[in-house]
């Protein structure tokens, strides 16, 4: 019985994955009213769920795709991958209001900048506190800390070795599974509320996965403008870190 | 047809990542730059011009609403993809590193959020607006 329907899942992956996650949200909302009163959203619920099934699915198999390297869930893969994440948040922009994005222009421009330096000051000091004392590893995981993307590019890049490489994607995923955990419990106290704290923040933050998730679980209604930013997050990283940033750290270092 | 709005979509996405990819080609990185958020802005700016000459029909913007509403299902799927064995076995500099690095930039948020309003709320005051309504 469980073979035949394995077997219709595996068939049917993509559709298999809507089943699944229809339920992960039914059962968030269900435990955000019932077990929390509505305090924690039911999306910031199903975030965490969301994230339990990944450890579940990378401690069963090894992989690095989450509950989507279990054969039976490889759907998943397909309706959380880059394609249909990026798809679903550019139509989150029907309905975004123009002129609050033009209102947020300047400090929004001012959080990526200042986020993928901050970010990148702070994995380095960091990883200079661990020991690592080369220009060519500092930067790596600092940049590391701007995001898991920009952390290899840069590693490639400088010539890291690869353990340094899988370093400085290890600090980009905490960054983003943190980002994507706690956004919903510390929103009010950062005055999150508005689109022009949202763009900050998806400037600031930069990590798209962890924005993305993070003001799902927070407002739906942020999403687009948080999104908008945090999209020239990685491009910004991939273009300073490798480059000004590690002239710079290497100047200091010697 | 629900389709049109679609298909509205899928071509500003495609135009947003082209954009993107021919920016970090110009700027010398292998990295796309912005595609997505060109891509809402893209979209936008279509789905005004139709509407203010009546070519998108409620069916058509529906499609378009469908795939926004996706969203945080699409995002919860995200987070059942994500490597979070990385994390755990990053190691305590991975895990110090990235954890920094979250708390400070939160911390930042609301100084960063205050740049440009004194000057958003003169502007908003000669027109009669309360900027913090």
């Amino acid at each position: 019985m469980l073979d035949i329907a394995s077997k219709i899942f595996l068939k049917n992956g993509f559709v298999m994955s809507f089943a699944l996650i229809g339920i992960t949200m039914y059962l968030s909302y269900l435990i955000s009213v019932k077990l929390t009163k509505g305090r924690v959203h039911g999306s910031a619920i199903a975030v965490i769920l969301g994230l339990v099934l990944a450890y579940i699915g990378g401690v069963k198999t090894g992989g690095k795709h989450g509950i989507a390297d279990i054969e039976m869930f490889a759907g998943i893969g397909l309706m959380g991958g880059a394609m249909l994440r990026d798809y679903a948040i550019t139509a989150t922009a029907f309905g975004v209001d123009f002129d609050e994005i033009k209102k947020a222009g300047l400090p929004g421009v001012v959080s990526l900048f200042l986020g993928v330096i901050v970010s990148f000051l702070i994995g380095a000091i960091v990883a200079f506190a661990f020991g690592y004392t080369d220009a060519v590893s500092v930067t790596t995981i600092a940049a590391g800390a701007v995001t898991f993307i920009v952390g290899p590019i840069t590693g490639a890049a400088v010539g890291a070795s690869s353990e340094v490489i899988v370093l400085s994607i290890g600090a980009g995923v905490v960054k983003s599974i943190l980002v994507m955990v706690v956004t919903p419990f510390i929103a009010k106290y950062i005055g999150l509320n508005n689109p022009t704290s949202a763009m900050v923040y998806g400037g600031l933050m930069g990590t798209t996965s962890g924005v993305a998730a993070g003001l799902a679980a927070t407002d739906p209604k942020l999403v687009p403008y948080g999104a908008m930013t945090a999209t020239f997050y990685t491009g910004l990283g991939a273009l300073l870190a490798p480059s000004v940033l590690y002239l710079i750290t290497k100047a200091i270092l010697g | 047809m629900l389709i049109y709005g679609v298909t509205l979509l899928s071509v500003s996405f495609f135009a947003g990542l082209f954009l993107g990819d021919v920016i970090g080609k110009v700027i010398g990185i292998n990295s796309n730059v912005g595609g997505v958020g060109i891509a809402m802005v893209i979209l936008i700016m279509g789905v005004n011009y139709l509407t203010k000459r009546n070519k998108l029909s409620s069916k058509a913007q529906e499609g378009i609403a469908f795939w926004s509403g996706m969203y945080i299902p699409i995002v919860v799927a995200m987070t059942a993809n994500q490597n979070v064995i990385a994390a755990v076995k990053g190691g305590p500099a991975a895990i110090i590193a990235g954890l920094l690095a979250t708390v400070i930039s939160f911390a930042l948020i609301p100084f960063v959020s205050k740049i440009g309003k004194g000057k958003g709320g003169n502007f908003n005051k000669e027109k009669g607006v309360d900027n913090n309504a």
